[in-house]
């Protein structure tokens, strides 16, 4: 059955296969990944075998008859996009939440990538006041980092607080899974911080239909791609939280009789990840996407295959802990990583950083052999005794999330601690920067 | 005539194309998507149904869509002007490609086919030539770019005629070769060659017998790769590979570093087209841009083009070992293509292997690996591509399948270790799990003995010994704890973390440390098993350490300063002192022993 409405527009109502994810049906002149409505619910063309046609059902097809209406909407998903995005929260489908219309021109979402000769080498600092972030792993625009936490750690909280501290003139929260609460917290926090009009959300929260979610990324990533190549605009991209985005992968591959690779996970997921990932960028011109994402771990493990892979695709990782000498949670020195701190730190920041952030994380190194050598019951010498006091310091002071300084008292905070617990040759920093930091403290 | 065929199916980017005409296995084929053409390559033929993996975004794609056969196999263009270009998998210019996004269906010419270049002739009317003898040279970059007799030739011509010195353009036919049928063939400076297939153009390819210099001493010194050797370096995220194989570019001594970029990060590649112009080769005080060509599928692109991407790069790496060059060819990451191979197989319900990867995964690798070597060619020079690949194992588990397979077939295995770089023991190469196959070479192990020191060999398994002994003590010692073992477990780790410190240990972002010459690594090594020789005297363990680090202080010292230079040697005379105070002890305790033998006496 086939009738014609619009120009562009072909109905149907006769399906021929319904699974839990996916309908199929006859019909001809379909394109590859296009669009249309089944019963009311927005669907996507996944395969075409002569004149049978498969889409998957984003919200499921639950309660779908074989006589359902099937529209076809002759493009590929898209955003419109716009100014008017700025300050708004839509759904998956990029529809906005409370309701109107977007002014704005039509993109597709999930479009071609930077050529890499486009692009320029990033080396702009994002400063966040987190010391456990700024001195020891700074961010550079254009990066791509996320935080590998366990799901009982404060991860949206810190988000929140990196993005509305980092100075970007747009960010773009893609919420993938997100409990309705957490939602809430986000939009109260950049509410109460004024923030609102720089913001931007795509919400699918966890009352939503779990296969939405994969619209999310390249919905947020879609409007990211307008402000920054257009508008020029630095762009901070927040994802949270990929794992959940993950679990909606796995779920279509599994109903697409698809071999599971590790973890059940497909065996597409790292291209998948990176897809999203690669959209970091920096432009010769200013411009520039950044992106913060949260990775949930299960019990700490990241030999699963969504971090494992995540890890192999962006540029280092944060983790967070609670640390239980000084009853705070703290941005873990040994484990976090910023692949791209290189670019900025001694050269946008002091010169003496890089020492001195290395010198502090030794320090902790050895605070923490100190500390099992207590545990084991093993006699501690002088200096282990000092390391230990040091550390508590250090995690206080330093490393908690809840610190917010600028870069430079950082620095003089890590040489007020060097001081108080060390000689100069202890703490081994190059003879010129004790000379000339460290003389002043007691 | 071309084969014409139309779509029938599309999942993702494997389409099915059903046509009446002849397509054959790899085939290229281009699909007329409105104004675009989208290439493809044929992967299975059942009946009259052609499957094809499409190299672009299948987005849009309708069925009855024409597909036009080209009749030839996904091919690289071999001529002067790839060097220090960046290339995508299939080896677009990127460069001329217009816009921000890469755009699909945009496809630009490697090479520019109307630039002049210098032209020098080499053969002569009447010479006899073979595939990939000699003809002539132009002047690319620093490189005399050798213009060939085409590798698809068969068997032996004549030159009939041949242009002289002068200024040419890679288009013009340069001489004109008859068969021995006396057919006559027009030679350009451009050919075309098959990626899959490896170019044979050559007389022998012997067993590696030298070793290619990488200025790194963990793999130069203890485990060495050969000239046209194959290595492989897997390893965790964050324990260092992509500083390593940075590392290797920088210093490694080959004429040409030709780099695979293979499903990794973009910002990578733009680090090295960034910093490389402007870095200095430290062996031809040119720019490290000049020798390097980067083929870049980064993990953004599209996935079919990975696969053609390492083809492609090996492909070029071929082209200049038979100009006689030394190359160096370096994937990053090997395991990113597998998984290519991976995805489509699964596309096409191929039954999995472990893992899910096809089960050929192994074979594939194989033959990969077995094009790289060194070989003596038709005009009696010689050449070599020596290739280094790294593997990316899900969860640092060096038990799974790219890892196993990529075993089997390099001979150098160089395993970075979580626990080395978290311990920031760069570059975290393992010393008792790695290994170099071609120390055991006896043509290799005379090499080195010829070219470094006489008892060059024996030095390198002592210092392997003395780091497992070393490791063997450190279990101990944390087990028993720092006073529960003798004295002499704690010397011994304390050796084993001097060679671990002085050798083992680089600073890649120092710039004399970063690359080590041989002669320099010969000096420490010799330097540092001089002090493991020594014996040592404590009161106590608690002693031995801030002694040993003292020493490893001025080791280090010297790793840093430039070699033979004052600054090196007062850091040299430093270490002396720190020596010459156990020698007086440990000869007065000497004395001491002998005055009490004799008092018995």
């Amino acid at each position: 059955m086939e009738k014609e409405t619009k120009a562009f527009q072909r109905v149907y109502t006769k399906l021929y296969q319904l699974t839990k994810a996916t309908v199929s049906l006859k019909a001809t002149g379909i394109g590859n990944e296009e669009l249309a409505i089944v019963d009311g619910r927005l669907a996507q063309v996944v395969k075409i075998m002569d004149d049978i046609v498969t889409l998957q059902i984003f919200g499921g097809t639950e309660g779908i008859a074989t006589n359902a209406e099937v529209i076809f909407a002759g493009k590929a998903p898209s955003l419109k996009v716009g100014d008017d995005l700025a300050g708004r929260f839509f759904n998956a489908y990029g529809d906005p939440m409370e309701g109107g219309e977007i002014m704005g021109e039509e993109r597709e979402i999930g479009g071609p990538s930077v050529n890499p000769v486009r692009r320029k080498q990033p080396s702009e600092f994002i400063p966040t006041g987190i010391a456990g972030i700024d001195l020891n792993n700074a961010l550079v625009t254009g990066q791509k980092i996320p935080f590998f936490a366990d799901p009982d750690q404060p991860f949206n909280q810190v988000m929140a607080m990196v993005a509305l501290r980092a100075k970007a003139d747009k960010i773009i929260l893609a919420g993938m899974g997100l409990t309705r609460d957490d939602y809430l917290y986000f939009k109260n926090v950049f509410d109460n911080a004024g923030a609102l009009d720089r913001i931007v959300g795509f919400i699918n929260t966890t009352e939503e239909p779990p296969v939405e979610r994969l619209l999310v990324p390249d919905m947020a990533l879609a409007a990211a791609e307008y402000f920054a190549v257009e508008k020029h605009e630095k762009v901070l991209v927040l994802l949270t939280d990929m794992t959940l985005y993950s679990d909606a992968l796995s779920i279509v591959s599994n109903r697409m009789d698809q071999i599971p690779s590790k973890d059940s996970m497909p065996g597409s997921l790292y291209s998948d990840l990176a897809r999203l990932y690669e959209k970091a960028v920096q432009f010769p011109d200013g411009g520039s996407i950044t992106i913060i994402a949260v990775t949930t771990l299960s019990g700490g493990d990241i030999t699963h295959a969504v971090p494992d892979n995540t890890g192999y695709i962006t540029e280092g990782q944060l983790f967070l802990r609670k640390d239980s000498d000084v009853g705070k949670v703290i941005v873990d020195p040994f484990r976090s990583l910023s692949r791209l701190k290189q670019l900025v730190i001694g050269k946008k920041t002091r010169e003496d950083h890089p020492q001195v952030m290395n010198a502090a994380v030794r320090l902790y190194a050895d605070a923490a052999n100190a500390k099992t050598k207590q545990e084991n019951g093993f006699d501690l010498t002088d200096y282990d005794e000092r390391s230990l006091e040091f550390a508590k310091e250090y995690s206080r002071k330093l490393l908690a999330i809840d610190v917010n300084i600028e870069t430079d008292e950082m620095l003089e905070t890590a040489y007020d601690l060097f001081a108080t617990y060390f000689k100069p040759e202890e703490v081994g920093l190059k003879q010129q920067f004790i000379e000339k930091y460290w003389k002043n403290k007691s | 005539m071309n084969t014409i065929g139309n779509v029938t199916g599309i999942i993702a980017n494997l389409v099915i194309v059903e046509t009446e005409g002849t397509t054959a296995q790899n085939e290229i084929c281009f699909i007329k998507h409105g104004d675009t053409r989208l290439m493809a390559e044929v992967i299975k033929v059942v009946g009259n149904k052609s499957y094809i993996q499409v190299f672009e975004s299948t987005r849009g794609l309708k069925v009855g869509t024409e597909v036009e056969f080209m009749g030839h196999m996904l091919e690289a263009t071999l001529g002067p002007g790839i060097l220090s270009k960046n290339f995508d998998g299939l080896q677009n210019d990127l460069h001329k490609m217009e816009g921000v996004f890469l755009k699909r269906g945009q496809y630009t010419d490697p090479i520019e086919i109307d630039k002049k270049y210098k032209y020098k002739v080499l053969a002569k009317q009447g010479d006899k030539v073979v595939a990939g003898s000699w003809l002539a040279e132009v002047e690319e970059n620093w490189i005399p770019h050798k213009i060939m007799v085409p590798f698809t030739f068969k068997g032996e011509y004549t030159v009939k005629s041949i242009k002289g010195d002068g200024e040419y353009a890679p288009k013009e036919t340069i001489a004109v070769l008859t068969d021995k049928d006396g057919k006559e063939h027009n030679v350009t400076m451009v050919q075309k060659w098959p990626v899959k297939v490896p170019i044979r153009a050559y007389i022998d390819k012997p067993r590696p017998f030298k070793i290619l210099e990488t200025g790194i001493r963990v793999m130069d010194t203890l485990n060495p790769i050969a000239e046209g050797g194959t290595g492989f370096i897997p390893g965790p995220f964050g324990s260092g590979k992509t500083v390593l194989q940075h590392n290797l570019s920088k210093n490694a001594e080959a004429d040409l570093v030709i780099i695979a970029a293979c499903g990794e990060r973009a910002n990578e590649v733009v680090e090295i087209f960034t910093e490389f112009p402007e870095l200095d080769d430290p062996r031809s005080g040119r720019k490290l841009m000049e020798r390097t060509t980067i083929i870049a599928n980064t993990s953004n692109m599209p996935v079919a083009a990975r696969e053609a991407s390492v083809y492609t790069a090996m492909t070029i790496a071929e082209y200049y070992r038979a100009m006689g060059l030394k190359v160096l060819l370096l994937a990053d990451s090997t395991s990113r293509w597998a998984q290519a191979l991976r995805e489509m197989s699964n596309r096409m319900e191929e039954l999995p292997g472990p893992d899910g990867f096809p089960m050929d995964l192994s074979a594939i690798i194989a033959n990969f690996y077995a094009r790289a070597g060194f070989v003596y060619l038709p005009d009696g020079e010689s050449g070599s591509i020596t290739f280094i690949g790294t593997v990316s194992p899900a969860g640092g588990n060096l038990k799974e399948p790219v890892t196993e397979s990529t075993k089997k077939v390099a001979r150098c295995f160089y395993a970075l270790s979580q626990d080395r770089a978290d311990s920031k023991r760069y570059p975290a190469i393992d010393p008792i799990d790695s290994y170099s196959k071609y120390l055991e070479y006896p043509e290799i192990a005379e090499y080195l003995n010829k070219t470094i020191d006489e008892n060059w060999t024996t030095s390198v398994f002592k210092a392997k010994d003395i780091l497992l002994r070393g490791k063997e003590a450190y279990e101990q010692i944390n087990i028993l704890g720092d006073d529960g073992v003798p004295l002499e477990y704690h010397i011994r780790y304390w050796k084993s973390e001097l060679i671990d410190f002085a050798i083992l240990q680089q600073d890649a972002f120092d710039k004399i440390d970063a690359s080590s010459s041989l002669d320099r690594q010969n000096f420490m090594l010799q330097k540092t098993l001089e002090i493991t020789d020594m014996d040592f005297e404590f009161d106590s363990f608690e002693d031995a350490g801030p002694y040993f680090k003292r020493l490893i202080n001025a080791l280090k010292q010297m790793n840093y300063s430039v070699y033979e230079s004052d600054e090196f040697k007062q850091n040299k005379k430093e270490l002396e002192n720190v020596l010459n105070e156990q020698k007086e002890r440990t000869s007065a305790s000497a004395d001491e022993h002998q005055k009490t033998e004799e008092v018995k006496a």
